[in-house]
C-alpha cells in the first residue's frame, strides 16, 4: 500500500543531487539507520545518473510503502529514451555502453531489497527499487 | 561555475570535498589537481573525505583516476576520513578502491604522506638525480 508519493524531475546534474537528497528525507523519516540511508542514496545516484545520461532525462517517482508491518521507501526511475536492447548484460557487473565501470545497475540492485527493470527498444526504461526498514 | 578548492602545504596538495558533489564539479577537481600537481611539482595529495554522505561509481572512478593520474605525474594520493556507511555501501556496489592508499583521519593521512616523500627521496639521492 502507498502511504504517500511524490514525482521529481531528472533533467540536469543538479537533479540528480536533489533527487539524492529527497531519498536520504524519505529514508530518513522512516528512521533507516545510517547505512541504510548510505545504500539507498548511493543506489538512487547510480540511477538517476542512468536516467539522466542513457535515458535522456526522465522522472524519480518516490513513495512510501507499506507492507504487513513493513514500511519501506519505493522509487521508480522512468525515462522516455532509447531503452536497452539486453537487460541480462546491462545487470552484468563491468558491463558498460557509457565509458563509466558498470556498477551503476548491478551494484544498485546489490543496494536495495527488491529491484526490477522494464525497458523496451525505443520506449524507455523503468527501473523500481525499494529499501526496507 | 563552483570548484573545490585546493589548498598547497609544502609538497604537498590538499583537499577537502564539502559539499553534494555533482558529476561535472567531480569532473572539475580531476582537471585542477593534476594542473596544479604539474605546477608545484606536488609529491603528495591528501583528499579528506569526511564529510561525503555518500561516494557512488562516478564519484569513485574519479577518487582513482586522480590517484593513477597523480601516480603518473610523480605524485602519491592518501584518501582520508572515510565514513563507515560510505565504505559499507561502496563495497556492496562493487568498488574497492583498491588502488588507493586511505588513511582514518588527515593527521594520519599526512604522516603517510611524508613517509612516502622521504622514502621515496631516500631511494633517489645515490645517484644524486631523478632522471
Amino acid at each position: 500500500m502507498v502511504l504517500k508519493s511524490d514525482v521529481h524531475p531528472i533533467k540536469s546534474a543538479d537533479d540528480v543531487v536533489r533527487v539524492r537528497q529527497v531519498a536520504r528525507q524519505w529514508a530518513a523519516e522512516l528512521k533507516f539507520s545510517l547505512v541504510d540511508q548510505t545504500k539507498l542514496v548511493t543506489a538512487t545516484s547510480e540511477l538517476a545518473r542512468n536516467t539522466l545520461e542513457h535515458g535522456k532525462g526522465g522522472t524519480m517517482r518516490v513513495e512510501q510503502v507499506e507492507n504487513g508491518p513493513r514500511r519501506g521507501v519505493r522509487l521508480t526511475f522512468e525515462d522516455n529514451g532509447p531503452g536497452i536492447p539486453n537487460i541480462e548484460r546491462a545487470l552484468q557487473d563491468g558491463y558498460t555502453t557509457g565509458g563509466g565501470l558498470g556498477l551503476g545497475l548491478s551494484g544498485s540492485k546489490r543496494l536495495v531489497n527488491e529491484f526490477e527493470i522494464k525497458s523496451e527498444a525505443g520506449r524507455g526504461t523503468t527501473v523500481t527499487i525499494i529499501r526496507w526498514k | 561555475m563552483d570548484r573545490i578548492p585546493i589548498l598547497k602545504m609544502g609538497d604537498c596538495l590538499l583537499v577537502t570535498i564539502q559539499v553534494d558533489m555533482h558529476d561535472q564539479l567531480a569532473v572539475s577537481l580531476q582537471e585542477d589537481l593534476t594542473a596544479q600537481i604539474a605546477k608545484y611539482a606536488s609529491r603528495g595529495v591528501l583528499i579528506d573525505i569526511s564529510t561525503l554522505e555518500i561516494v557512488d561509481s562516478f564519484i569513485g572512478r574519479m577518487l582513482a583516476n586522480i590517484a593513477a593520474m597523480s601516480r603518473v605525474l610523480d605524485a602519491q594520493t592518501v584518501l582520508t576520513g572515510m565514513q563507515p556507511a560510505v565504505a559499507i555501501t561502496l563495497v556492496e556496489l562493487g568498488m574497492s578502491l583498491s588502488g588507493i592508499k586511505t588513511a582514518l583521519n588527515v593527521e594520519r593521512g599526512m604522516e603517510l604522506l611524508r613517509q612516502y616523500i622521504q622514502e621515496e627521496n631516500e631511494y633517489r639521492e645515490p645517484d644524486g638525480s631523478e632522471e
